[in-house]
């Protein structure tokens, strides 16, 4: 069922899938990672490691804006919920995702403030339409979601709102690609590169990676595509950049769309729930908007939680092990009763894994 | 004339008043019968079916319909795929303080024109008012009974391997129709809600194919939900083929953008029913042209529910694990 019908016609797609499958054969084990939940999800929707050779394997790495959201966050979020005259502003996915204790959806059932919108300029409307409610944003995102957050906070600037603030937990893309990068035990040929954020940072974020690497789109075709001059890349020992997103991705991204995240944030050091700390991995308002900082106005501590579940979300998150190597997963850690993050979000590593992973024909 | 809900409403002559004002010239069919307490009719010869519903959904009117007729739609439905005629109704309503009467009207009517047109009953009820903020406007709770002829035995438990898997129509259309309405979620589109009564098309099936396995209307949790029921109370899996599942471009796109699966997102007027194979022509002339063949019954499996993807590739189809949530990007 995909959004367009000539991206995904069955001939081509079996034409790739014979080329794919006869390279394939020319290579040994071959790990491809995509770093993009909307990537997640569209390898399971069609089905796709269902046809793969079995020496391809796919791991979906910290890709999920969901999923790498630190537990603090959720925390300070409910505690903004429980607050009179308070409501917290989520996109749909977040209000599940396990705080310390409990999700904003347990917290909106013990009476906390919550509702979810599916876009940052809502936040705006809510606000201006109501203006003796204080209401909080959960920025989360990675680049592909920042621009329409610092337009919104250069929404509420402009129309001088002072009872919308953001509690900002952006994550940026190129520190969790250093990560990778630099993994000793990471055993990666080849990346599929998320098309959203490409679009936004454009291709040269990639270079240096030392693996081959395909911009890719979201279609049945732009996925087996990918997949395809990967293998032959790495068949070939190449190692380089390639856009097959063109129709989407410019070369040098979205200058207009950087240049506004860049005068609203500044980056900070960041965690990353299941990872740890990243260098200038993260966002924080810069100072001219200060005013908009939930921390700030809320005065939420936002300590490390440190928290110990067992849960292998990290692991899983680095490509170290596939979801269902973790021993919670399906059995502890189902979507009704998420106990890692990665459960969460439809687009979730463990999420996609447990809706349609493990599938062989 | 009373043009908001009081508590006033609630009891003793302000709920003589609504209901002689409001409430019953707006439901009932035929007016001036004694309210008694409890309807009392001729008993029906032979097996009934009964089922309850309530109906909570925001916003209480949308695109292709509204609270009333979903009340009547859903209790019928659920009547209907059980192969009972239905015949009697009870409605019950709690109103909130401060909802507006023109729109009661409105639900009202449009329960009582569904009502009349599938020919049942509506022999009971009850009106509450409860305070501002506690309820969501209007609640709603219907209840129905019907006929089941003699010789019917449909059952969620009762598909076999080989058997096909028929959906009497395009699917996904009620829930894209209800989100795209909700306040803040700042999304539009045309899509009209498939809220309607199928009473004729299972009787229609039941007709022309009385060995009919199951019938089940695929509401909330959506394909997703109904065929995973069928496969687990069966003891089958059930395959299904992608290109074959009726969707149209514009509910397409809309789950596209929220991130969400067309398999599991709610109906209120399309079914799913099990038939022998041998019977698929019959069965799809009496359904009628929407109709599809979109899957067969196979001996059980570990994955419970396949489907064939447009690549020709194959996944699993999960039972949604709750509430659709709209995805972050």
């Amino acid at each position: 069922m995909s959004a367009l019908p000539s991206f995904s016609d069955p001939e081509l797609a079996r034409q790739l899938l014979d080329k794919i499958r006869a390279v394939a054969g020319c290579c040994g084990a071959v790990n491809l990672m995509e770093v993009c939940g909307t990537h997640t999800m569209a390898i399971g929707r069609v089905g796709l490691r269902s046809l793969l050779p079995e020496n391809i394997r796919l791991l979906s790495g910290p890709g999920c804006p969901v999923c790498v959201t630190p537990a603090e966050v959720m925390d300070a979020a409910g505690e903004c919920a429980l607050k009179s005259g308070v409501t917290v502003l989520s996109f749909g996915d977040m209000i599940r995702v396990p705080g310390s204790t409990e999700s904003l959806q347990q917290v909106k059932a013990r009476g906390g403030q919550v509702e979810v919108v599916s876009s940052p300029l809502q936040a705006v409307e809510r606000a201006a339409a109501e203006p003796d409610q204080r209401f909080v944003f959960v920025a989360v995102g990675f680049e592909t979601t920042i621009p329409a957050v610092a337009l919104a906070v250069k929404k509420a600037e402009f129309q001088g709102l002072e009872n919308l603030t953001f509690l900002v937990s952006h994550r940026l893309v190129p520190p969790a690609l250093e990560l990778l990068r630099t993994d000793p035990e990471l055993q990666l040929n080849g990346l599929i590169a998320p098309g959203h954020v490409s679009a936004v940072l454009g291709e040269s974020i990639y270079e240096g990676m030392g693996i081959p690497v395909v911009v890719a789109g979201f279609e049945p075709l732009d996925l087996l595509g990918s997949i395809l001059v990967l293998l032959e890349m790495i068949a070939e020992g190449t190692c380089e950049v390639r856009n097959l997103y063109s129709r989407i991705v410019r070369p040098k991204g979205n200058p207009n769309a950087v240049a506004l995240i860049h005068e609203i944030f500044e980056p900070v050091d960041a965690r990353w729930r299941g990872i740890g700390e990243l260098p200038m991995s993260g966002l924080k308002l810069r100072e001219p908007f200060r005013k908009f900082d939930a921390q700030l106005c809320h005065e939420l501590p936002m300590e490390d939680c440190g928290m110990d579940t067992g849960c292998c979300c990290g692991e899983v998150l680095r490509g170290h092990m596939l979801p269902n190597e973790c021993k919670l997963f399906g059995r502890v850690c189902v979507p009704e009763n998420p106990v890692g993050a990665c459960m969460v979000s439809g687009e979730g590593s463990c999420a996609a894994f447990y809706q349609y992973g493990g599938y062989t024909s | 004339m009373i043009k908001t809900i009081t508590m006033a409403h609630g009891s003793g002559r302000g709920l003589s008043d609504l209901l002689e004002t409001v409430v019953l010239p707006n439901l009932l069919a035929e007016q001036g019968s004694v309210l008694e307490d409890a309807a009392v009719f001729q008993t029906l010869e032979g097996r009934l079916a009964f089922t309850t519903d309530s109906f909570v959904v925001q916003p209480l009117e949308f695109s292709g319909g509204d609270i009333g007729k979903l009340a009547a739609c859903g209790t019928i439905n659920d009547l209907a795929v059980m192969g009972a005629v239905p015949s009697h109704m009870s409605v019950s309503l709690i109103l909130e303080e401060g909802l507006e009467v023109a729109l009661l009207e409105r639900v009202l009517n449009s329960l009582r024109d569904v009502c009349i047109s599938c020919g049942v009953n509506i022999c009971c009820g009850d009106t509450k008012v409860i305070d501002r903020g506690s309820g969501d406007g209007l609640y709603m709770n219907t209840s129905g009974v019907g006929r089941v002829a003699e010789g019917l035995a449909l059952s969620a438990a009762n598909a076999r391997p080989g058997d096909a898997v028929i959906v009497s129509g395009d699917i996904a259309r009620h829930g894209v129709a209800i989100l795209s309405q909700r306040q803040n979620l700042g999304f539009e589109s045309q899509v009209e809600s498939d809220c309607a009564p199928l009473d004729e098309l299972c009787a229609a099936l039941l007709k022309a194919v009385p060995d009919t396995r199951v019938m089940r209307d695929a509401t909330r949790g959506g394909c997703a939900a109904v065929l995973n029921e069928i496969a687990a109370a069966s003891g089958v899996s059930i395959k299904l083929d992608g290109s074959a599942i009726p969707v149209t471009e514009a509910v397409k796109q809309a789950c596209a953008f929220l991130g969400m699966d067309p398999l599991q997102v709610a109906n209120e007027g399309t079914f799913f029913a099990v038939v022998p194979r041998a019977s698929v022509a019959e069965a799809r002339a009496a359904i009628g042209g929407g109709s599809a063949v979109i899957g067969t019954v196979g001996e059980a499996s570990r994955f419970p529910v396949t489907i064939s993807t447009e690549i020709g590739g194959t996944r699993p189809v999960e039972n949604p694990p709750g509430e659709l949530l709209p995805r972050i990007c």
